[in-house]
């Protein structure tokens, strides 16, 4: 590299071409990352797998999920239905596949509802810090001296059993943690030189916060995210389980394992394979989280 | 000339009697104890002094980024005449990157390292002109790119800071802080953490870049070479005041104040191999008690007993050379003092 020569003419489609090498470099590196991680790729089929199911449910399915022929209740999974049926005869695997759909449905809704609200305010409480840190961070507080399983039943209790209300409780137990990590990303970040070079430029808090700091915070939000994803739907099919989350006759897992329980010792098939579904798509999650946290830091980059 | 002609030209930036304190659990660092020293347009000035005299402290007060608690206690900084310490926060962040920019000690440090470089030169545009389209802003900043010197400005421009090296890190950090061609650039050591020969380069770039933008430059270092090199005048700082300035050679060709001159006998070049490197004995001052009289009275030879009791003004030597010692009392005018 010859750092004297001075490139004073930019030919246009040169540089049109050099962005899509780019671009397309960058989409190289991203895959390389992905492949030398096996776990990650495990993780990202089963993710990949479960949207193809959501997408295509009614061609997955052999039946439709609330149809009930009480005539062939609580029969062992054959050609006929793959899963075994339920105690009212339903077909179990069409249940799971579209079960799918309300499962993930209420993952991304809690994570798009709680995420955003913890950056906003573990931003907010770690850029400003005193009084304003010291209210947000106490409130914050307040949901974390409770499990969030049981916060988040106190809360679909206080609003009322219902997907809706749900994927609210489930919301309200988890934004503190996402809240927390912002803030600390953020009292990492927001001495460093370069915060104080835009300070330099005269940038404003609010653009600082927004522009400089956000992008900071977000490979570990993302991160956090893709981990929580798993613990968001434990918690969904736990409120399903107890009554307080989805209602009969909605095909979600939890419901689907705590219907089970009364046929649990001789048709093992009612609980165990919603459960194996949840486990799966639980574990996907994981292994997509941990393998996303690779992958977004920009230093495994490097040439 | 006499403190009446000073006040009357027309400074760029004019700085007077500026005290900066940092309240402590162990009680109150005074950082700055009264500094005074005047910038023309176009002019490049050197802040010379060790580390810990105050230099880095002088540039965030002129830009009013002094952290909390630390605080400007009194003092005036006009810039174009327009007195910052009295000017709102609104008013400060106008004046930022638009009027006055900084360019910061460590180049890789300076950068944000998830966001591409040249968007982060292209902020600087945006912070200031919300009317700017981001794409025109970009535009704008590979063109800046391309200024300084830096090989194919596109590809440079989407890469990260720490695929960058050092000195082009630099390059990128002086697009940022010009690329609005600011009056008034502020540089806080800006080679101190580069190779030597990057140094030289980074150095002629800024020469280039200043005589294209008619910008005048307070240059922040403790290389006295550097200085040499690159500035017209020089205020040498010691223990938070400005104990000499004057134009570059005179001061550095003939340092009237003990310090400047024991500054300068540090720089090893005519020694010879068996001879010991000179330093200055004794130890720069607290700054939680200073001394009540000069701050180098406890470290130099030649102080006499009011030195300890009195800080000694500054005395005018010749054409705009100022020494603030009392060995030079009655050789010129006395020069504006702390009221």
């Amino acid at each position: 590299m010859t750092p004297t020569t001075t490139i004073t003419t930019l030919d246009i489609s040169e540089a049109k071409r050099r962005r899509a090498e780019a671009r397309w470099r960058y989409a190289r590196d991203t895959c390389v990352l992905w492949r030398r991680n096996r776990l990650m790729v495990v993780g990202t089929a089963i993710i990949a797998g479960l949207l193809l199911v959501t997408a295509v449910a009614p061609l997955l399915a052999t039946h439709s999920p609330y149809e009930q022929v009480l005539a062939d209740r609580l029969l062992a999974p054959s050609g006929k239905y793959l899963f075994g049926t339920d105690g009212l005869g339903r077909d179990i695997y069409s249940r799971v596949v579209y079960g799918a759909r309300i499962t993930l449905t209420i993952a991304l809704l809690v994570a798009a509802i709680s995420a955003p609200i913890g950056v906003l305010v573990g931003i907010l409480s770690g850029y400003l810090g005193g009084a304003v840190d010291e209210i947000l961070m106490r409130l914050a507080d307040v949901f974390l001296a409770f499990p969030r399983l049981i916060l988040a039943i106190a809360f679909a209790a206080a609003l009322g059993p219902g997907v809706e209300n749900a994927i609210i409780a489930i919301a309200i137990a988890l934004w503190p943690s996402y809240a927390r990590l912002a803030r600390a990303e953020t009292l990492n970040v927001k001495n460093n030189d370069y915060i104080q070079a835009m300070r330099v430029l005269g940038a404003g808090k609010m653009r600082i916060m927004a522009g400089h700091i956000m992008p900071l915070t977000l490979s570990s939000i993302i991160v956090r995210m893709s981990l929580d994803m798993g613990t968001i739907i434990l918690t969904a099919a736990g409120l399903g389980f107890l009554g307080l989350g989805a209602q009969p006759p909605m095909p979600e897992w939890g419901l689907m394992v705590s219907d089970g329980r009364q046929f649990l010792v001789d048709q093992w098939w009612v609980s165990t394979l919603p459960g194996v579904a949840i486990l799966v798509v639980v574990m996907g999650f994981n292994l997509l989280g941990d393998g996303i946290r690779d992958v977004l830091d920009p230093r495994q980059r490097q040439a | 000339m006499n403190a009446e002609a000073s006040v009357a030209e027309d400074f760029l930036l004019d700085v007077r009697n500026l005290e900066v304190e940092f309240p402590t659990l162990r009680g109150t660092i005074h950082a700055l104890q009264g500094v005074t020293f005047q910038l023309r347009r176009r002019e490049t000035l050197g802040l010379a002094g060790e580390t810990g005299c105050g230099k880095s402290v002088t540039a965030l007060a002129i830009l009013r980024l002094i952290s909390p608690p630390g605080r400007i206690r009194r003092g005036v900084i006009l810039f174009e005449g327009r007195d910052l310490i009295a000017a709102s926060e609104a008013e400060m962040r106008d004046l930022r990157g638009s009027q006055i920019s900084m360019i910061l000690q460590e180049p890789k440090m300076s950068l944000n390292p998830v966001i591409r470089v040249g968007d982060q030169v292209a902020e600087t545009l945006l912070v200031h002109d919300r009317t700017l389209s981001r794409r025109a802003a970009k535009d704008q900043a590979i063109e800046m790119l391309a200024t300084l010197d830096i090989p194919d400005p596109h590809r440079i421009a989407r890469r990260y800071p720490h695929e960058l090296s050092g000195g082009m890190a630099q390059r990128v950090m002086i697009a940022m802080m010009l690329v609005t061609r600011p009056k008034l650039l502020i540089a806080d050591e800006p080679t101190s953490a580069l190779d030597v020969t990057i140094q030289a380069q980074i150095l002629e770039l800024m020469k280039a870049l200043k005589r294209e933008i008619n910008t005048a430059v307070l240059l922040i270092t403790h290389d006295l070479g550097v200085m040499a090199e690159t500035c017209d005048r020089v205020a040498v700082m010691y223990a938070g005041s400005v104990v000499e300035k004057g134009p570059v050679t005179t001061v550095l060709r003939r340092p009237r104040h003990p310090y400047t001159q024991g500054l300068l006998r540090t720089i090893p070049n005519d020694v010879a191999q068996d001879q010991p490197l000179f330093s200055i004995r004794g130890q720069v001052p607290s700054l939680l008690q200073p001394p009540i009289g000069c701050a180098f009275a406890p470290r130099c030879d030649q102080a006499m007993p009011e030195c300890a009791e009195t800080v000694p003004p500054q005395y005018g030597l010749e054409v705009d050379h100022h020494v603030a010692c009392f060995l030079h009392r009655g050789t010129g005018s006395t020069y504006s003092q702390i009221p």
